[in-house]
């Protein structure tokens, strides 16, 4: 009788709610191995890189303190990153639909610590998508900026992923099948459009252009390319950045509090 | 002293239901469940489906919350000695991720107890090692279930809820199975299964608690629970009997005589046998009870 008392009074719970390196590095891995992630993380960025900084054109054209070949290698990066960043959170709904999330819930694992983990996998993930768009575009030999520069401009990519990371988690609860990665990248598509990231924005007809200020890819998409162009800060890039964070990041935590409520 | 004995078992209690409600809308899963299982019980927890077996299992891991009643687990609430790994559950379906390694599966919910070293013993013990590098999804439904066990006893649970434990195994993973589910209860666990396989119940557990529309209709050993609802047969040699004397007999349900052979289908079969021995001539008197499967279908239909 005695035994389960003691056993009670020497267990512990784990630390940090069951947040840990181990499982950070096990979830990351198990992301690598998803073909269909690679694809559209990996490979299709440095695809793009590799064909947008190719041209002889681009390279010659100086833009801000390089060439428009790192304007657009900086580009793609964000589109990459912002992609990698909402993969690694829209797995949730898979974990859901799978059941993983209700076995988590037998384990000491807190759910905070769920979406903590997921939150730096995406991060882990959006990391190696922008260092690999970023090595082959300096591979290529076309883009050039100072060195400060590129470090500049992937802090940037990197630290704005987050905003995606966060929007992926949403949608992996909003979301409830498969379907949440397709539906993502449709999105993300059409954001990083209305955001100028393939096409700039003064193209566009004016009324176009007014909304596409709203959309959540602009305020990044600008803040981005600031150390490379060093024009004036327009502190709307910052706030369109922060808005669209508390509003993904709010959406996270009610469905995520429904989700834990649920039986 | 009623008060210090209630005491003492609320203290031994390895779960405690106390007037359990659970109710989505209209649908009444649990009607007032009260339950109290000892430490070092082995319970089968029989019903027929929808009979809120599942939701009760549920609110005993801390999944679901009662809507009215109380739930404790180990004098805690169930989420604490799930947090604590007191308790662990094998669940019926789902609860894995295809594209994990089965050894992988077991690294994650070892650094989650934080108990990096049992991986490989939870293997060995499931019988998987040899799966170890397998993706999950690449295994048999046997398979997968010998992995939920094994993920089960990662934490060294005092508690083990195993919701239909079996279900996909062939009769050797099962007979397997149930070897390893007692040497758990020979060191004293505590084990409380859901099964559909009613022999599994009869065989394995000391203890059995049926089930029907959210309520415990029976409680007891699986004799006692057996010797509930069933209608016993008593057969005999006779030359000659007064079949009207034993047809106004309480609990009996019919006679039948042919040639020698007595045949009584009653409730109460010592009331007969005594009858048959005492002032008849009756010889070979043999007494069968119901099998579990019977008396189940009996308690739980209509």
């Amino acid at each position: 009788m005695s035994s389960t008392t003691d056993a009670a009074l020497t267990r512990q719970l784990p630390k940090y709610g069951g947040f840990s390196l181990p499982l950070i590095l096990l979830e990351t891995k198990r992301l690598l191995r998803n073909k269909r992630t690679m694809i559209s993380v990996l490979l299709m960025p440095i695809i793009l890189s590799f064909l947008f900084t190719s041209s002889a054109k681009a390279s010659r054209k100086v833009v801000g303190v390089g060439n428009l070949s790192a304007f657009l290698v900086v580009s793609i990066a964000l589109y990459g990153a912002v992609q990698a960043a909402s993969f690694g959170g829209s797995v949730i709904s898979l974990e859901r639909v799978a059941g993983w999330s209700r076995q988590l819930r037998t384990t000491p694992l807190s759910a905070t610590a769920y979406i903590a983990i997921k939150t730096v996998t995406s991060l882990a993930l959006s990391f190696m998508s922008l260092a690999a768009v970023f090595v082959v575009g300096i591979l290529n030999h076309k883009a050039h900026m100072p060195a400060e520069i590129w470090v500049a401009c992937a802090a940037c990519v990197w630290i704005g992923s987050l905003v995606f990371a966060v929007f992926g988690i949403f949608m992996g609860y909003l979301v409830p099948s498969e379907n949440a990665m397709q539906f993502i990248a449709f999105g993300l598509l059409l954001f990083s459009f209305a955001g100028g990231l393939f096409i700039p924005l003064s193209s566009f007809p004016h009324m176009i252009r007014e909304i596409a200020y709203y959309t959540p890819l602009y305020g990044l998409d600008e803040i981005v390319h600031y150390p490379l162009l060093q024009s004036n800060f327009d502190v709307v890039w910052l706030l369109n950045a922060a808005v669209w964070f508390a509003i993904f990041f709010t959406g996270a935590v009610i469905k995520f509090k429904q989700d834990t409520k649920r039986v | 002293m009623a008060d210090r004995q209630a005491v003492l078992r609320k203290e031994s209690a390895a779960i405690e239901l106390c007037g359990v409600h659970k109710h989505y809308g209209k649908v009444k899963a649990v009607n007032g469940l009260d339950l109290s299982v000892s430490k070092g019980e082995v319970v089968a927890f029989l019903g027929p489906n929808g009979a809120g077996k599942t939701t009760t299992i549920d609110i005993i891991l801390g999944l679901s919350e009662p809507s009215r009643g109380s739930a404790s687990v180990f004098s805690m609430t169930p989420r604490r000695a799930v947090s604590l790994g007191l308790a662990a559950a094998v669940m019926q379906t789902g609860g894995l991720l295809g594209d994990y390694t089965v050894s992988e599966t077991l690294q994650f919910m070892a650094a989650v107890y934080g108990k990096k070293s049992s991986v490989d013993a939870v293997m060995e013990r499931a019988g998987i090692a040899r799966l170890a590098n397998s993706s999950v999804k690449s295994c048999s439904g046997g398979e997968q279930q010998r992995l939920r066990f094994a993920m089960a006893l990662l934490p060294d649970p005092e508690l083990l809820i195993l919701d239909e434990p079996t279900q996909g195994m062939d009769v050797e993973g099962r007979r397997e199975f149930w070897l390893s589910i007692k040497e758990d209860a020979a060191l004293g666990k505590t084990i409380l299964f859901a099964t559909h396989y009613l022999e599994e119940a009869d065989n394995y557990a000391d203890r059995i608690v049926l089930v029907k529309k959210g309520e415990i209709v029976a409680d007891g050993t699986p004799m006692e629970v057996k010797s509930l609802s069933s209608d016993k047969t008593v057969r005999a040699h006779v030359s000659s009997v007064d079949k009207d004397v034993l047809l106004k007999m309480e609990g009996v349900v019919s006679a039948e005589l042919a040639n020698n052979k007595l045949e009584v289908v009653c409730r109460d079969s010592d009331m007969v046998a005594r009858y048959l021995l005492l002032e008849t001539d009756a010889v070979n008197l043999e007494i069968s009870l119901a099998g579990l499967e019977e008396t189940f279908l009996n308690l739980t239909t209509n």
